[in-house]
C-alpha cells in the first residue's frame, strides 16, 4: 500500500471522500513524516501535532455526522510563517517577531480552516521574506531536500523544501519578487504567484504591499489548482483585493494546448544563463511545440532594468512598512534600563566635553528606544533593505531613484502588454543556476538581488506566474520553467502547466529520504 | 554612486536605526555597490512617461459607514514588550535634560 505522505493533495483528499482512510490517519502519518524529515531538512520553524489532530478528529466527526465538509477536508498543509494564525506565533523569521502572537486570523488561514485543511505549522523563510535562500532567517537554515549542502530557495524556502520532501502535500507561501516561484524552481515542486489582488493579503505581514501576493506550492498544477481555488476571492479587509468572480481552477486544467501561442523573450537565454538550465527549459518549448503549441519570439526591452527598478521599489515600500516596528506597540524591545544608562552616559562625556552641538543632537529617549530596539530585532539583510529605502525615499533623492523607478515600472508593464497582444503565455527559465550552496552569496547582496532577474517583472506588473519542474543538472538538481500570462488569466497558466506535466514526469521525482543524511549527519 | 559613512549615519538616523561603526562602513561599501548598479536605470528613457505605483489600477471602493467592532484594547496590548492596564508604555520624553 502506498503511503499517505507519497500522495498528491488530490489523491488524498478524494482517498478521505470516499471513507478509505481518515483525516486522523492522514494527520498522523503527515506529523511522522515531518518528525523524520524535518530533522534533517528544517522547513518548520513549528508544527502543531496536539492542533492539527484536533482539527483531524473534526473532519472525521463531521464527515461521521453527514455534514457537508469544504474541498480540502482533513488535507494537510503548511502556512509561511508571515501569515497570521490567531493565537500562534508569526515571527517572520525575525527575532522582531520571535514572540508575537497574531490576536486574528489571515484571511487566507480563515479560508483554509473552512476548506476543512488541516494546518500542521509554520515553515521557515529569509527575515520579513526579504531574501532570495532562506538564510537570512534569524532561526535556523532551511535545506534543500535534493542536496542538504545547497539552499532551498527563498523567501518561500520552509514553503517548497517541506513539499519536495513530501511532509505535506500542500504550502502557503507569498511572493514579492518571486519568493513562491523561486524556491519552487530550486526544490523541484510547482508553485504560483497569482494576479496582484486576487487573494487577499489581509493578515500577510506586509513586506512591499504593492507587490505582495500570496499563492499555492504544491507537486503539481492541479494541487495548486485546488489550494488557489481555496485561496482566492474577494476580501474586503483588503482594499486591494479585486472583487471577480473565482473561476473553478480545478475543473478547468484540461484543454488543447494545439494553437496556444507560447512567446520566448530572446534575453532570457543570453548572458548569465547556466547552460544546463537553457537546455532544460529548451527542451520544455519543444514539447510544447510537439503538443501543438506556437513558439513566438517576444521583445522585451526593459526586461534588463527590472532588478534595478525592484531593488528601489520593494525596500522603499519595506522601509515604510517596516516603521511600525518600534519596540512600544509590539515585538522586540531593547532592555531600557541599559539604555538609559548608555544615553546618559553619553550625554555626561558631551558636557565634559563642552561639545554642545553634539549636545543638542543626541538622540531623545525615545528615538533612542526606536533605534536600539530596532537595531536589535532586525537582521542584516532587512537593515540594509531599509537603509536602501529610506535613502531612496529621502529628500534629494526621491525624484532620481524612486519616481524613476515607478516610471521604469511602467515601461515594464508596457513590454508585458505588447507581449500579450502577440502570444497567450510567456514561457523561460525561472533562475539563473540550479541551487546554490549554503553561504555561498550571503557576503555579496548584490548578487543575491540579480538571481532575482526573471522573477520580478511578474511582480513588478502584477501578472500571474507559474514555475514547474523542467529537468534536472546533472548533479541531480531541479530546474524550473516559468510560465507568465495576462492578469487574472491563472487558468490558462494552469492548463499550460498541467498539460506539460502530463506529457513528462519532472514533477513526480522527489529526493532520497533524509532519515540516513540525519544518523551520517551525527555521526 | 558611492554613499558616504556620514551619509549613512544621516539615513540610519531617519531609518529610525542603530549601527555600529562597523556595521556602518559596511552598510556604505554594500549600499554603495548596489546604488552603482542602479545608475543602469539612467540609460532608460522616462521623458513623459507616467510612475506606475501598483500595476492592477484599482479604483476607489467605499463602503456604508457603519460603525464595526475592531481589536479590542486588550488584545491590542497583548503583545506589547512594556505596558500597564490601559497603555503602552515608553520612556518619559518631558523634562529630559
Amino acid at each position: 500500500m502506498e503511503s499517505f505522505w507519497e500522495l498528491t493533495a488530490r489523491e488524498l483528499s478524494d482517498k478521505l471522500r470516499r471513507g478509505e482512510c481518515s483525516a486522523v490517519e492522514v494527520a498522523r502519518a503527515c506529523l511522522d513524516r515531518i518528525a523524520a524529515e524535518d530533522a534533517t531538512v528544517r522547513a518548520f520553524l513549528s508544527v502543531e501535532p496536539d492542533w492539527a489532530l484536533s482539527q483531524a478528529e473534526e473532519v472525521d466527526r463531521r464527515r461521521r455526522a453527514g455534514e457537508s465538509l469544504g474541498p480540502l477536508a482533513g488535507v494537510p498543509v503548511a502556512v509561511k510563517d508571515n501569515l497570521c494564525v490567531q493565537g500562534r506565533v508569526t515571527s517572520c523569521a525575525s527575532r522582531m517577531l520571535a514572540h508575537f502572537r497574531s490576536p486574528y486570523d489571515a484571511t487566507v488561514v480563515d479560508r483554509l480552516l473552512k476548506a476543512g485543511a488541516i494546518i500542521v505549522g509554520k515553515t521557515n523563510l529569509d527575515e520579513f521574506a526579504m531574501g532570495g535562500s532562506t538564510e537570512t532567517s534569524a532561526f535556523q537554515f532551511t535545506r534543500n531536500p535534493w542536496d542538504v549542502e545547497r539552499i532551498p530557495g527563498g523567501s518561500s524556502g520552509g514553503a517548497a523544501a517541506c513539499v519536495a520532501a513530501r511532509m505535506v502535500p500542500l504550502s502557503v507561501g507569498s511572493d514579492t519578487g518571486g519568493s513562491i516561484r523561486q524556491p519552487a524552481a530550486l526544490c523541484g515542486i510547482s508553485g504560483l504567484k497569482p494576479t496582484y489582488g486576487r487573494v487577499s493579503r489581509f493578515g500577510l505581514v506586509a513586506f512591499a504591499s504593492s507587490l505582495d501576493q500570496i499563492g499555492p506550492l504544491a507537486q503539481s498544477a492541479e494541487d495548486c489548482a485546488l489550494l488557489l481555488e481555496v485561496l482566492a476571492g474577494h476580501d474586503p479587509r483588503d482594499a486591494t483585493s479585486l472583487d471577480r468572480p473565482v473561476p473553478r481552477y480545478a475543473s478547468e486544467l484540461e484543454g488543447a494546448i494545439k494553437g496556444l501561442r507560447i512567446g520566448w523573450v530572446p534575453e532570457h537565454f543570453t548572458e548569465g544563463l547556466d547552460g544546463e538550465v537553457g537546455e532544460a527549459v529548451r527542451e520544455a518549448l519543444r514539447i510544447y511545440e510537439d503538443l501543438g503549441a506556437e513558439l513566438v519570439e517576444v521583445a522585451s526591452p526593459h526586461a534588463r532594468y527590472a532588478v534595478a527598478a525592484y531593488y528601489i521599489i520593494a525596500p522603499s515600500e519595506a522601509s515604510s512598512n517596516l516603521a511600525r516596528y518600534d519596540g512600544v506597540h509590539y515585538g522586540y524591545r531593547t532592555d531600557e534600563k541599559a539604555m538609559l544608562a548608555d544615553l546618559e552616559e553619553e550625554r555626561r562625556l558631551l558636557r565634559e566635553s563642552g561639545d554642545e552641538a553634539a549636545l543638542e543632537e543626541i538622540d531623545s529617549a525615545l528615538v533612542r528606544l526606536y533605534r536600539r530596539s530596532r537595531a536589535g530585532g532586525f537582521g542584516a539583510e532587512v537593515k540594509r533593505r531599509i537603509m536602501l529605502g529610506t535613502y531612496a525615499l529621502s529628500a534629494g533623492y526621491y525624484d532620481a531613484y524612486y519616481l524613476k523607478a515607478l516610471k521604469v515600472r511602467r515601461l515594464i508593464r508596457q513590454d508585458y502588454d505588447r507581449a500579450f497582444s502577440q502570444v497567450d503565455v510567456i514561457a523561460g527559465p525561472v533562475t539563473p543556476s540550479p541551487a546554490f550552496r549554503l553561504g555561498e552569496k550571503t557576503s555579496d547582496p548584490l548578487a543575491m538581488y540579480l538571481f532575482d532577474l526573471y522573477t520580478v517583472g511578474a511582480n513588478l506588473a502584477g501578472l500571474p506566474a507559474m514555475a514547474i519542474p523542467c529537468g534536472f543538472s546533472r548533479e541531480g538538481l531541479p530546474i524550473g520553467l516559468h510560465l507568465q500570462a495576462p492578469a487574472l488569466e491563472e487558468v490558462r497558466l494552469l492548463r499550460a502547466a498541467h498539460a506539460l506535466q502530463r506529457n513528462t514526469d519532472w514533477h513526480r521525482r522527489r529526493p532520497g529520504s533524509h532519515i540516513a543524511a540525519r544518523s551520517e549527519l551525527r555521526g | 554612486m558611492a554613499i558616504s559613512e556620514q551619509e549613512i549615519r544621516k539615513v540610519a538616523l531617519l531609518a529610525r536605526l542603530e549601527l555600529t561603526p562597523e556595521e556602518a562602513r559596511l552598510m556604505a561599501t554594500q549600499l554603495s555597490r548596489v546604488l552603482e548598479y542602479m545608475e543602469l536605470l539612467n540609460s532608460v528613457d522616462t521623458q513623459g512617461v507616467e510612475p506606475l505605483a501598483l500595476a492592477v489600477e484599482v479604483t476607489n471602493v467605499l463602503r456604508e459607514d457603519r460603525v464595526t467592532p475592531g481589536l479590542d484594547r486588550e488584545s491590542a496590548l497583548a503583545n506589547a514588550p512594556h505596558r500597564d492596564d490601559e497603555c503602552y508604555r515608553v520612556p518619559a520624553v518631558l523634562g529630559e535634560t
